[in-house]
């Protein structure tokens, strides 16, 4: 009995606390290999996102980001379902909500308009989600193959579209007209200075609010309703979920909406809350940066919000490296959520064998 | 005489874009024939796209460096297959997933060539571009000029099989090669085997994991030859993401070809035309249809694929253990 509860501390806390650490020395190594103290460039990368207020406030708006695509991840994970297609509902997600806006009266109430545009990312993210989720179930289709086929239809859709359909006439960038002011989400920086408190520009918006909101309610969904306990059984055990009279296949379905309408929400963050208009490859990166929030939190909300702050200063950080350094660019921050997959993921159990015959050997099995 | 040369100038359209999309398939022949070998042994390899894309910046590299794209070539050959190498360690030696394990890769190059190429080159990421020396030219086949009179056959022959460069005939001849190796030679039945059965192969005595590395490890080779292809002999230099999904349209050829190397070919070849199609057709005016938005012929890759998937079309039906690591019993 005495080595199952130190496999749990193995498990459960040493060997993710070895593979993050793994990513970070990989990354050091790097830094040294490209010539830039990795002690500086975390210093100046700290700076760049904590320093200030204006990186502060871009440092949270990335972490939205992130948020919301990691719990995406997580919510299929449970289910037994890798869900790579986030980018892709991010992207759709991004046109439901800007639907949404120009469908509406532009005098109606933000107090509509906004949950309206919320409703329609949600809507069109797990719409687009759902097929993949569908064919999965229904006719046996790999989700892997369908979501990044999917990523690439709706790439080529929204290049369509915002060349072709939706287009401000008269300009030639594809993006649309700007959204009429009831339907911009706050700035932070406009909402503090009624609290007292004083902010500089940026592009941080109330989604914020949001992520932390879905945070909590993906949380109490999973572990406290009984939809949530359906999807994790389904994605532990399928045979002990169709034995307790689950429908597996209604399951899958649901799972990938619910996962494709919260990676749809980054649409609400870049669009509703920034840009104010749809534009072009808002959503790039964050469907798979995501994985690497997903993977690193242990697919838990509370996990997931440390490990989206901390790809969300690396994301602003990587920026400010980027002033100092020119030879390094945000990319190094992709080369980290590649190696944070790696080793959190791939290579998840690597030091396990290692661990277990120092820390608790086995010892002798007693019937 | 008008109508002659319209008829002319029609043949020679067609084989412009033939002959285009002989260029454009030729690495995703490539690509797929290296997931072909690597999924077949039951090993999903999601990174070809990342193994292609960091052969893309090393062969770039080298031949910028050194002038020869034979050393671009070796050298692009040995990063992917250090690649693979790490994607077999993790899904074969760790049992880790397949697929985490390709993305990971996929992500980590796409990252990293940025950041070396800003180091080595400073402009930009890219790399600077060839000029003269460095890429692989095209060959003319004998005869290739003094055939050009002959009709049809003649211009059929200059144009669209003479002039191509080696890795574009490396690539067609690899097929039957393939081909052989898969279900002529004990290897090829070894390594299909444990794509299907691999307890089986165990029983037998034969190592799952040797065949499983070898199969990555020819993977790795045939995707650092495709990078190789894309960077320095179909374009001149290494630009940001240069593969383009190319790895990721391999592996729906692979998909749609149902994991057989002739099918696979012609997977490959249908979805070059389409994009050689695209190219050709975008904003001309059609009879009948009008002008066809680009987007949706690029879509259609991507849509044949789904649709095969779910089975609507034919049914493709993987290798039976592919995904799953193998947990030998004690």
């Amino acid at each position: 009995m005495k080595r199952d509860t130190r496999l749990a501390w193995i498990n459960g806390l040493l060997l993710p606390l070895l593979n993050v650490l793994t990513a970070f020395a990989a990354t050091a190594v790097l830094f040294l290999l490209i010539g830039v103290n990795p002690l500086e460039a975390a210093e100046t990368l700290l700076y760049g996102a904590f320093g200030y207020s204006e990186g502060i406030g871009y440092t949270f708006y990335y972490t939205t980001n992130f948020i919301f695509t990691g719990l995406a991840v997580a919510v299929a994970f449970h289910a037994g379902l890798f869900n790579i297609g986030g980018e892709g509902q991010a992207y759709i997600g991004g046109l439901g909500a800007g639907l949404a806006v120009f469908m509406l009266f532009p005098e109606l109430s933000p107090w509509l308009m906004i949950p309206a545009s919320v409703l329609g990312a949600m809507l069109f993210g797990g719409a687009w989600a759902s097929v993949p989720g569908y064919l999965q179930a229904y006719r046996g289709s790999h989700i892997v193959i369908t979501t990044i086929m999917f990523n690439f239809l709706a790439a080529t859709l929204m290049v369509y579209l915002l060349v072709k359909v939706l287009r401000e006439p008269g300009q030639m960038t594809p993006q649309t007209v700007l959204f009429p002011d009831n339907a911009w989400l706050p700035f932070v920086h406009d909402i503090l200075p009624a609290f007292g408190l004083e902010m500089e520009r940026s592009p941080l918006n109330l989604s914020i609010l949001l992520a932390v909101f879905m945070c909590f309610l993906v949380w109490f969904f999973l572990w406290h309703t009984r939809l949530g306990y359906a999807i994790r059984v389904t994605g532990l055990n399928p045979h002990a979920a169709v034995y307790g009279g689950i429908n597996q296949k209604k399951i899958i379905v649901v799972a990938m909406c619910i996962s494709g309408a919260l990676a749809g929400l980054v649409g609400i963050n870049e669009l509703i809350g920034y840009h104010h208009r749809i534009i072009m490859n808002f959503h790039l990166g964050y469907g798979f940066g995501g994985i690497a929030v997903a993977l690193m939190g242990r697919n838990h909300p509370f996990g997931i919000v440390i490990a989206a702050l901390l790809f969300g200063t690396l994301y602003q950080g990587g920026a400010e490296l980027a002033f100092e350094w020119s030879n390094i660019s945000r990319d190094i921050v992709v080369v980290m959520q590649g190696l944070v997959i790696l080793f959190c993921g791939a290579l998840e159990y690597m030091y396990k064998p290692t661990l277990i015959r120092w820390l608790a050997p086995v010892q002798e099995v007693r019937s | 005489m008008s109508e002659v040369t319209t008829l002319n100038d029609m043949w020679m359209t067609i084989l412009l874009t033939l002959d285009a999309t002989i260029r454009l398939s030729t690495p995703l022949v490539l690509a797929a024939m290296a997931g072909l070998f690597s999924e077949r042994s039951g090993v999903v390899d999601i990174g070809l796209e990342g193994k292609m894309l960091a052969a893309c910046f090393a062969s770039a590299s080298v031949a910028h460096f050194t002038g020869s794209p034979w050393l671009a070539l070796l050298v692009a050959v040995f990063i992917s297959l250090c690649l693979a190498l790490v994607h077999g360690f993790a899904t074969i030696t760790h049992k880790g997933d397949q697929i985490v394990s390709g993305v990971a890769l996929n992500i980590l190059v796409s990252g990293l060539t940025i950041i070396l190429g800003l180091t080595w080159f400073r402009q930009g990421g890219q790399t600077p571009s060839l000029s003269g020396d460095g890429r692989f030219f095209s060959i003319d086949l004998p005869g290739a000029e003094l055939m050009q009179n002959v009709p049809l056959i003649g211009s059929l022959y200059k144009e669209l099989l003479s002039g191509h460069n080696i890795l574009v005939y490396a690539a067609f001849a690899l097929v039957p090669v393939v081909w052989w190796v898969l279900f002529h030679t004990r290897f090829g039945l070894r390594l299909r085997a444990v794509g299907e059965n691999p307890k089986a192969v165990d029983t037998a005595g034969i190592s799952v994991n040797g065949l499983r590395y070898r199969a990555v490890m020819i993977g790795g080779v045939l995707c650092g030859i495709a990078g190789t292809y894309i960077a320095i002999a179909h374009n001149a230099q290494f630009t940001r993401d240069m593969t383009a999904g190319a790895g990721y349209i391999a592996l729906a050829a692979l998909i749609f070809g149902k994991w057989r190397p002739v099918t696979v070919l012609m997977a490959c070849l249908l979805f070059g035309f389409l994009q050689a199609f695209a190219m050709r057709i975008e904003g001309v005016q059609l009879p009948v249809v009008g002008v066809i938005p680009v987007q949706i012929i690029e879509a259609v890759p991507y849509l044949l694929t789904v649709i095969l998937l779910a089975g609507f079309i034919g049914k493709a039906i993987p290798p039976k253990a592919i995904g799953k690591p193998y947990v030998k019993e004690r």
